[in-house]
This record gives structure tokens, C-alpha cells and sequence, in this order.
């Protein structure tokens, strides 16, 4: 039972791994298919630093991660703290149903809505272009807020509010008992929210499809280059990502035990 | 306390407004867009258009049928081995089963071309044995392959993360109480982890039911789902706007519902998703 246990996971992981393995394998292809393999090379990696408009996407992408994820951090846990002491039934279960759209709705749904909202604004200021950087990342920030915001309330309700009620009556300000008090015992799923935040719009496709104009992400030049032909420098820069990730939850994973042992030890 | 409530509606509000602008008035808009013509003037005629788009919203809805079961018949098992590894072991194949999500799914998904095509890594494998080429690329099943391939991780974390927490005296219990392996799966872990499940199976149904790359890549351009449609239509200009509005507005009433009926199938107190 074991052997077979584990047989069937390793079948799994492989069957997740494949296409991953398809795409680092062609990455040293000295062709320029993505479909034929006739040799070894890193000239698809040496011929990234030239590929100005991947590069590009790169940077936006990692712009717009960026720049999403900390708006997102900041106004969702703001928001959380101020839902958690809503009284009102109703009130809340409306906020909180509001706060599952983008995430329970379509991605494509959330994309072509959107891009009509930024559409009819433009339309009303007369821009020229009603799409590029803003409504990129307005549309970032909106999916990434249900995540903050959900990973941040499990833990305030775990926080007993007596603790700030205690700093306040020992002297400090509400603002400084939030900074000093709760926001210590939140950190953890303000933490995780983050990170759920920055790789849910690294990673976003449909939705910069429909909102990006021409401010275009990886996912977007991608997939137009899948729609042509796909040389291996972009199969290069995926393979360059995959390993940093791999390597950054890898760290992650041993500071989690380090910190696990830390406590088993207290 | 008159203070204190201000600051807290001080909190919510930038996010309250954020909200409204941008998840409460674009859905009013699509709904605006679809009930009107390229006039601006009310018509119902995108909604009794619909029924061109049959085909594709039933492909859609068998495609992502049979994928969400296959998806759950895949993870399901493999969620209950990795409860029985150690620890440590378990995080592992956690991160195992998430790292592929932080590789383009674009790629991942075109990287089975290159697998599967006449000339692929399979079909060269097995010519050389004198088998093939087997008709593996542009078929349905081809397309269910890729959304089991790319939503597996959606049903496999929800699952994992109920059932690593399930209380395993109770199947010990169960076992001593004289029930066989298979009653205790089936009256004990099974019902306990039915909240993953459901959760599970919304997160692999509503991106498989909407998913436009897919089909196009895998199903060689031959089945249009609904996913397609929208994206066709939205690209083809603001003239068919109004109608892919209306397209939208069903999937998303699709969507709903069956979130709807997950819902009544669990009794998590929340009704929200555990992730």
C-alpha cells in the first residue's frame, strides 16, 4: 500500500512537471523551435538581454506586481480591520459578499467588465486611450483585495480585542496600540496575503488581457507569441523564473522549520 | 465609542468605494451593454440572440464537467496519501504541487503541443517502437487534458488543507468500533473533508467553464467554448460589444448558480471558500 501510495504521487508530480521539463529542455535548444530539439546551447539565454520587448513585459509585469500587491496589502488590511467590527448582520454579510466577487466570479467575466468600466470613463474625460498603466493596475489591485482581505480577517478574529482596549487604558494612542498591539498579531496573515497578492498578478493573464492596452505584462507578449511562432528565448526567461521561485520557496520552507523548531524548543 | 466607530468607518471606506467603482459599477455597465443595441437604445435582442451561442456554452459546460470530475478523482486520493507522509515530506509535495503555478500557464499549456503533437515527444517515442503517430493533439479529450493538467493544483490544496486537519482519533475510533478501511473513508473522512471538496470543485469548474486559451491551443481552433466567444466578440470591435455582454451576463448567472448549488452541498458556517 505504501509503495503504491507513492508510486501514484510520484505519477502525479511527473504529470505536473512535464510540460516544465518540456520548457527547460528547450530553453538550451540550439534551433529556434520550441518543437524540434538539435542541440545543446545557452545562446537563447544570451540572446534574452536583446530581446527588448520581452524584457519590457518583464519589467511591467514585475511593476505592476509590485506596485498591486502593496496597494492591495495596505487597503485590504485597513478594510478587514475596519469590517471585524462591523455590529450590523446585515451590513457585514453585504461587504463580505461584495468582497467574493472578483474572486468567485470568472476571470474573464472580471477582465471584459472592467475594461467597459474603462472604456465609458474614457469615453467621458475624452482620453485617447482609455486603457494602459492605470487600469492595468486599478484592475491588479481590485482581484488581489478578496485575498488580503480573507487572509487577514481569520487572524483578527483570533486576536482578543481586550489587548487593545488594555494598551489604550495603559496610556497609548489608537493608533499606537494598532501599531503596537495588533498589527504584531496580524503580521502573519498580512504577510500571506502579500504574497498571494504578488503572485496571483505575476501570474495574471486573462484579466491584463482585457485591461492592459498597450502596456503590455509577460503573460500578454506570450501569448501573442503563441499565437506566431515561439522561439525558445521566451522558454529561457520562464526557465530563469521557475528556478528563482524554486530557490525562494525553498528558503521560505527552511526558515518555516528553523522558526518551527525555534518554538518547539521555547 | 463615537470616536472609535469613526476611525473604523475611516478604515473600511477607502476600500467600500474601491469596491463599488470597481466591481459594483462594471457589472452595471456590462448589464447596461447587454440589455441595450449599438445605439444605446433597450433591447432584449442580445438575450433572444443567445441561441447561436448554444453550442458553445454546452461544450463549455460537458467540457467543464468532465474535467472538474476527473480533477477530483485525481486529487482526491492524492490528498489522502500526502496526509500519511511525515511533516516534512508533506510540505514538500505541497510546494511540489504549487511551484508549477508560478510558471506562465500560457507556456505550460503550449509546452503540451509540443508533448503530444504528430511529431512529438510521445509519437517519435513510440514510432520508434513502430506504433503512431496516434491522433493525440486537436481532439476534446486533448482540451480536458489541459484544464485537468492546469486547475489539478486548485482542487488538490483546498483538499489537502481540510483533511490534514481532520482529527485522526476519529478514524481510529471508527476502525476500533469495527468498521473496515473502505466504511471509514466513506462515513468518516469523506464527510470530514467534503468543505475541501466543495471548495475544491469550484475553483477548478468556474476557471474551466470560462477558460479561452485552452480550447485554442489544444483543440486546434475546432471547438469554440464560451471562453473563445467572449474574447472573439470583444475583439472584433465595439459594435458586438453589447452582445458579448450578454454572453458574459450568462456565464456569470452559470457561474452563480452553481456556485449556488455547491454552496447548499456544505455546511461551512462561512459559505465562504477555504483556500
Amino acid at each position: 500500500m505504501k509503495t503504491l501510495s507513492r508510486l501514484y504521487m510520484a505519477l502525479i508530480i511527473l504529470f505536473l512537471y512535464a510540460p516544465i521539463a518540456v520548457m527547460i529542455v528547450f530553453s538550451f535548444n540550439s534551433g529556434s523551435s520550441v518543437w524540434v530539439y538539435e542541440g545543446f546551447s545557452f545562446d537563447w539565454y544570451a540572446e534574452l538581454i536583446f530581446n527588448s520587448e520581452m524584457l519590457d513585459a518583464f519589467k511591467h509585469t514585475l511593476i505592476v506586481a509590485v506596485l498591486s500587491a502593496v496597494i492591495s496589502t495596505v487597503l485590504g488590511t485597513a478594510a478587514a480591520v475596519g469590517i471585524s467590527t462591523i455590529k450590523n448582520k446585515l451590513a457585514k454579510s453585504a461587504i463580505m459578499s461584495v468582497t467574493n466577487i472578483p474572486m468567485m466570479n470568472a476571470d474573464i467575466v472580471t477582465g471584459v467588465s472592467l475594461m467597459l468600466l474603462f472604456i465609458f470613463f474614457g469615453k467621458m474625460f475624452g482620453l485617447a486611450e482609455s486603457l494602459g498603466f492605470f487600469t492595468v493596475l486599478i484592475a491588479h489591485i481590485t482581484f488581489n483585495l478578496p485575498y488580503v482581505i480573507l487572509s487577514v480577517l481569520p487572524k483578527l478574529k483570533q486576536t482578543d480585542p481586550a489587548l487593545l482596549q488594555a494598551a489604550m487604558d495603559l496610556g497609548c494612542t489608537p493608533v499606537k496600540a494598532f501599531f503596537k498591539v495588533m498589527l504584531p498579531s496580524i503580521s502573519s496573515g498580512i504577510f500571506t496575503g502579500f504574497i498571494m497578492a504578488f503572485t496571483l498578478s505575476l501570474d495574471d493573464f486573462v484579466i491584463s488581457y482585457f485591461t492592459c492596452g498597450h502596456y503590455q505584462t509577460l503573460p500578454i507578449v506570450i501569448y501573442n507569441m503563441t499565437k506566431r511562432t515561439v522561439t525558445p528565448d521566451t522558454y529561457a526567461l520562464s526557465t530563469l523564473i521557475f528556478i528563482s521561485v524554486f530557490a525562494l520557496l525553498l528558503l521560505y520552507n527552511i526558515t518555516l522549520s528553523r522558526s518551527e523548531k525555534k518554538r518547539g524548543a521555547q | 465609542m463615537n470616536k472609535k466607530s469613526l476611525g473604523q468607518n475611516l478604515l473600511r471606506a477607502p476600500y467600500v468605494l474601491w469596491a463599488a467603482l470597481f466591481v459594483i459599477v462594471p457589472l452595471v455597465i456590462m448589464g447596461y451593454y447587454a440589455l441595450t443595441d449599438a445605439n444605446g437604445v433597450f433591447s432584449l435582442s442580445n438575450f433572444s440572440d443567445l441561441g447561436r451561442y448554444k453550442k458553445a456554452f454546452f461544450l463549455s459546460l460537458v467540457y467543464a464537467f468532465i474535467s472538474t470530475i476527473i480533477t477530483l478523482l485525481i486529487a482526491y486520493p492524492l490528498a489522502y496519501f500526502m496526509t500519511k507522509c511525515k511533516p516534512g515530506a508533506q510540505r514538500m509535495i505541497m510546494i511540489l504541487t504549487m511551484l508549477p503555478m508560478w510558471t506562465n500557464f500560457l507556456i505550460r499549456t503550449y509546452s503540451w503541443i509540443t508533448i503530444l503533437s504528430n511529431t512529438g515527444i510521445i509519437n517519435t517515442l513510440l514510432g520508434k517502437i513502430g506504433i503512431g503517430p496516434l491522433p493525440l493533439i486537436n481532439r476534446p479529450g486533448t482540451v480536458i487534458l489541459g484544464m485537468v493538467y492546469d486547475f489539478l493544483p486548485y482542487m488538490i490544496l483546498p483538499i489537502y488543507n481540510v483533511m490534514s486537519k481532520i482529527d485522526f482519533s476519529l478514524t481510529e475510533a471508527a476502525e476500533d468500533l469495527g468498521a473496515n478501511k473502505l466504511r471509514v473513508i466513506s462515513k468518516v473522512i469523506f464527510p470530514l473533508s467534503l468543505p475541501g471538496v466543495i471548495s475544491g470543485i469550484t475553483m477548478v469548474f468556474v476557471p474551466s467553464v470560462s477558460t479561452f486559451y485552452i480550447s485554442q491551443k489544444l483543440g486546434g481552433n475546432k471547438t469554440m467554448l464560451i471562453g473563445d466567444m467572449i474574447e472573439y466578440l470583444f475583439n472584433l470591435g465595439p459594435d458586438y460589444y453589447n452582445v458579448a455582454s450578454a454572453i458574459s451576463m450568462v456565464l456569470m448567472a452559470i457561474i452563480l448558480v452553481s456556485l449556488f448549488i455547491m454552496n447548499r452541498f456544505s455546511d461551512d458556517a462561512d459559505g465562504g471558500v477555504v483556500i
